[in-house]
């Protein structure tokens, strides 16, 4: 598989969409899905070609800045691969999520859509730090207009505040960056930023500490995890649906994936070290993401935060240290990744309809448009971690796990999962059950095109509940090399 | 007495003759247009035999200049900048100015100041070559007829730079006291104790007066003022080439004399940086006039390179900080020119302020969308953000400093860049913001050659943002062959 061919596709189906808006003002966003159709095909068949747990899919390697020992370094193996399938998945959804949302400048929308995604799929296949970190910003720029430009009534505020929090934690992850290779460069007299190469650099325990927080700082802002997840709700609610798809489908999990590949793939001693603050900040970020997201009486802050507390699976997940609490974060993150996509597509439709997202102005909506009462109940209850759906065996293993290492914690994160029943039920509640709101009308119900993508995503939720295996396969050589405990 | 180093001063000799002809044009006949074409001419065919004398090896001029691969990078890099100021000025002069043709023979004494300053070796030159750049700046930052603005700017920056040179040439005098010697190389020598009080004393008056020049805090105060008085293209020319001929001959002076070896020059330098750096972005935050913001971005930027600076006193090899500054400056004049390439595009019918308030720029991406794609490059790439060039610059200080272990300096930068990205960003989020009702209709009558060259500025910007290869093999190539 070519996997700078699939990046620069992306980048260039980008550009023609822009052009094409000339033509007509609605080829921009034919051309988005076809391309994002292409690239899952492309990257499923990689799969299908190899089989699961294969180490690697494919692996290219060319000079770019020879000064600096920097490479193009792409690789993809499995757990690539997984999030490579799920960023290209995701664009379609986005991609119809917002097919009649969007009432202006249809060709750069579309631009902005897939250059974030080429951006992400770059993300998650550079082998090279300084790579990784080229892409890590280039996803950054065109995530920040789709919010400042297409966004809501408060868009400046929470555009800006994403990609300041964003842009400064990658500047801590760029100064460790820099100091690691400057210290393998101190060790061998080889300046290089291959991460085969780096994750044998001999390093005094107190500068890998250093380094190994420079870079989870960065991760878990973007993941987001209490304390630096404040800039989440606002950019999810100001985000047009498009965006906030995309942002809680696939950007956040950069920040998960950062932290299995780089933070603790980096410095395993130092992360070890790390653990028990690690599994805190995902305990802390379950039970507070859970307890803020009761509190909000706005549909899509309400999902925003309940995002927070699903990231802190990730981060006790990997943190606990054992191979299976990691499979469950990585589970998580893809079952995450079909959940919360459909509840924005949710919200983004009714925002689009009622012209509001405060859940006061819904109410009984089942009776007006039962196609997407269902859906929000299906999509509802896998989000809460009902046994049979994906959600379920994330947040399982990853419980399971923690259970090995730290008791307590993981009382207080499985605490959690009753709060999320508790908030995922009242949204179910306030918006779709009871008496008809009066001041609501006529809605239009779920059409051929919405229904298509839903089935999809419950498909794969019932999939990666019912038989998560080949997906536990893809990401299990990875997690194996990492030394961590077996079962 | 041989005339071989007449080789090497082949493009400062070129801009010489060249001025008398441009004399002579505008002696015969009066035409913008004439006048604009000879100058592009003139600029060209310097720039053109720069491989030439490059190819004849480096070489001593008269003791004065020492004419390297290091002085011949930024010869080219000063003559690529006086030519965008001229492409750009020239739309802008027709609306204002009766008598344009003149400007032109001031944009060529100005660049020849630089390009002397660029390979000065010797006190003379640097005060000879400061002399003729800074005179000219004066007379082209007032020289639109209208308004008090452009007044004030260049009584100001008179007045001010005056005081620099003066304090400059005081340092220079004290340094010639203790040490005899006016040639850079000649200082690196140990002094007796007598004289060696007046000595560094005299470092650092001379440090003072560049860094009047180059507006490093606390000597920044003139510096918004006049960048925004003057007229765009001027300013423009002002934050790249005076300010890069100043860098250029103090990290040549630093290099050559040994400065750096006195501790406390080290640390006073140290503070002016981290000081520049913190001061010039959070002053940024609170303007609302884009002149006025890259004013102090530009200060924020002098005290970044400051790092490079710095490293030739952390490192013995000063190759390092010579290859970073030259990235770096190449870059920050890409990005800046670009920048006020916008500016003065949108301007060319203003009354006598340029459109420079941010409000003047809402909508400005549904407006003109090549303009708003260049500025927002230009934008992001001073801010340092991946993909464009001035990325690359900043990554290449941080590598010279994580080299030097300049972790201290390193934090300012970080701290800097993380405020910076404020008010790149909002820049930006206002060309995004849909139009409204009492922007300038500008749309209709911006000049096509302004556009191309903003255009082709910012597609650079890129270009050697994702590519950055050639520019950095380029700089290595040159600094093999730098006279020791």
């Amino acid at each position: 598989m070519n996997i700078l061919a699939l990046i620069v596709g992306l980048l260039s189906a980008g550009v023609i969409a822009a052009f094409s808006e000339r033509v007509h003002k609605h080829a921009p966003r034919w051309i988005s899905l076809i391309a994002f159709v292409v690239a899952l095909i492309y990257t499923t068949s990689a799969w299908l070609d190899a089989g699961s747990g294969a180490e690697e899919y494919a692996r290219q390697v060319f000079p770019w800045i020879p000064r600096f020992g920097i490479q193009v370094y792409l690789v993809l193996d499995g757990l690539s691969l997984m999030l490579v399938a799920l960023t290209a998945f995701l664009g379609i959804v986005a991609v119809v999520s917002s097919w009649s949302e969007i009432s202006e400048r249809h060709g750069f929308f579309q631009f902005n859509i897939l250059w974030v995604m080429a951006g992400v799929v770059g993300v998650f296949s550079a082998f090279d730090l300084f790579l990784f970190f080229f892409f890590w910003e280039v996803m950054l720029i065109p995530m920040y207009f789709l919010i400042a430009i297409w966004g809501h009534e408060n868009r400046g505020y929470a555009a800006t505040k994403f990609f300041l929090f964003t842009q400064i934690s990658g500047l801590l992850m760029l100064f460790a960056i820099l100091s690691l290779v400057y210290f393998n460069y101190d060790a061998t007299g080889v300046v290089t930023f291959d991460y085969f190469e780096l994750r044998s650099v001999p390093l005094d325990p107190g500068v890998a500490w250093w380094l190994m927080l420079g870079f989870f700082v960065a991760f878990i802002t973007k993941l987001p995890s209490v304390p630096v997840h404040t800039w989440l709700p606002d950019a999810h609610t100001q985000a047009p649906t498009a965006g906030s798809v995309i942002l809680a489908g696939i950007l956040l999990k950069t920040g998960g994936y950062g932290v299995i590949r780089f933070a603790v793939g980096l410095f395993p001693e130092a992360s070890q070290d790390f653990a028990s603050v690690g599994m805190l900040l995902g305990a802390l970020s379950i039970l507070y993401g859970g307890y803020m997201a009761y509190s909000q009486s706005d549909f899509k802050r309400l999902v925003a935060y309940s995002s927070v507390a699903h990231m802190g699976f990730i981060l006790l997940g990997v943190y606990a240290f054992n191979e299976i609490a990691m499979q469950g974060a990585v589970i998580t993150m893809v079952a995450h990744g079909f959940s919360t996509a459909a509840l924005f597509m949710l919200a983004g439709a009714l925002q689009q309809r009622l012209h509001t997202r405060e859940m006061s102005k819904m109410g009984g909506l089942w009776v007006r448009a039962p196609r997407m009462g269902a859906m929000t109940l299906f999509f509802v209850v896998a989000s809460v971690g009902m046994p049979g759906l994906g959600n379920f065996v994330g947040e399982f293993l990853a419980l399971l796990g923690a259970f090995q290492t730290h008791v307590p914690l993981t009382v207080a994160a499985a605490i959690g999962i009753v709060v999320a029943a508790v908030y995922g039920l009242s949204l179910m509640q306030r918006a779709f059950q009871g008496a008809p709101n009066p001041d609501v009308g006529e809605i239009e119900d779920f059409g051929v095109r919405e229904m298509t993508v839903m089935i999809l995503m419950m498909v794969g939720l019932v999939w990666l509940g019912v038989y998560p295996q080949p997906v536990l396969n893809l990401s299990a050589p990875f997690i194996t090399s990492l030394g961590v405990a077996g079962l | 007495m041989s005339l071989a180093w007449a080789n090497a001063v082949m493009p400062h000799l070129v801009l010489t003759a060249g001025l008398m002809l441009l004399l002579l044009v505008v002696a015969f006949r009066r035409s913008h247009a004439l006048a604009m074409a000879s100058t592009v001419l003139i600029l060209v065919v310097a720039g053109v035999l720069i491989p030439q004398s490059h190819a004849a090896g480096s070489s001593d001029v008269l003791g004065m200049m020492r004419v390297d691969g290091y002085a011949q990078f930024f010869t080219g890099l000063f003559l690529f900048a006086a030519i965008v100021t001229v492409l750009i000025s020239f739309r802008y002069l027709d609306r204002r100015a009766s008598n344009c043709e003149e400007f032109y023979m001031l944009i060529l004494t100005a660049t020849l100041g630089a390009m002397v300053m660029a390979a000065a070796s010797h006190f003379a030159t640097l005060i000879l070559g400061l002399e003729i750049l800074s005179i000219s700046l004066y007379a082209m930052i007032c020289y639109p007829q209208e308004g008090k603005l452009p007044l004030e700017a260049a009584a100001k920056y008179l007045v001010l730079s005056g005081v620099a040179s003066t304090t400059m040439l005081f340092g220079i005098a004290l340094i010639y006291a203790a040490s005899g010697s006016l040639s850079f190389s000649a200082l690196g020598q140990p002094i007796d104790n007598q004289g060696e009080n007046y000595y560094w004393l005299g470092q650092g008056m001379l440090v003072v007066g560049l860094a009047f020049k180059l507006s490093l805090v606390p000597f920044h105060m003139w510096t918004p003022d006049v960048y925004q008085g003057a007229p765009a293209p001027v300013t423009g020319f002002l934050a790249t080439v005076s300010k890069g001929a100043v860098f250029v001959v103090l990290l040549r002076y630093i290099v050559m004399s040994d400065a750096l070896s006195n501790s406390s020059v080290v640390v006073g330098i140290s503070v002016i940086a981290m000081v520049s750096m913190v001061v010039g972005n959070l002053l940024a935050l609170l303007e609302k006039n884009i002149k006025r913001i890259l004013a102090f971005s530009s200060i924020a930027h002098v005290g970044y390179l400051l790092i490079a600076l710095l490293v030739v006193g952390a490192l013995d090899d000063p190759g390092i900080a010579r290859e970073t500054t030259m990235v770096y400056l190449a870059g920050y004049f890409l990005m800046t020119l670009a920048a006020f390439g916008v500016i003065s595009a949108l301007s060319i019918s203003a009354g006598s302020q340029d459109n420079e308030q941010l409000a003047d720029y809402e909508g400005l991406f549904w407006r003109h969308p090549v303009l708003a794609a260049v500025l927002t490059t230009a934008a992001l790439s001073l801010a340092g953000i991946p993909l464009t060039m001035g990325f690359i610059a900043k990554f290449y200080l941080f590598a010279a400093g994580v080299q030097g272990a300049l972790w201290i300096l390193l934090w300012a930068l970080v701290i800097g860049s993380a405020i910076g990205i404020y008010y790149y960003l909002r820049i930006v989020f206002t060309m995004t913001r849909s139009e409204s009702s009492d922007a300038p209709a500008t749309a209709s009558d911006v000049p096509m050659e302004t556009v191309v060259t903003a255009g082709v500025l910012g597609v650079a910007v890129i270009l050697f943002g994702v590519y950055p290869t050639p520019l950095i093999e380029l700089v290595r190539s040159l600094i093999g062959t730098f006279g020791a």
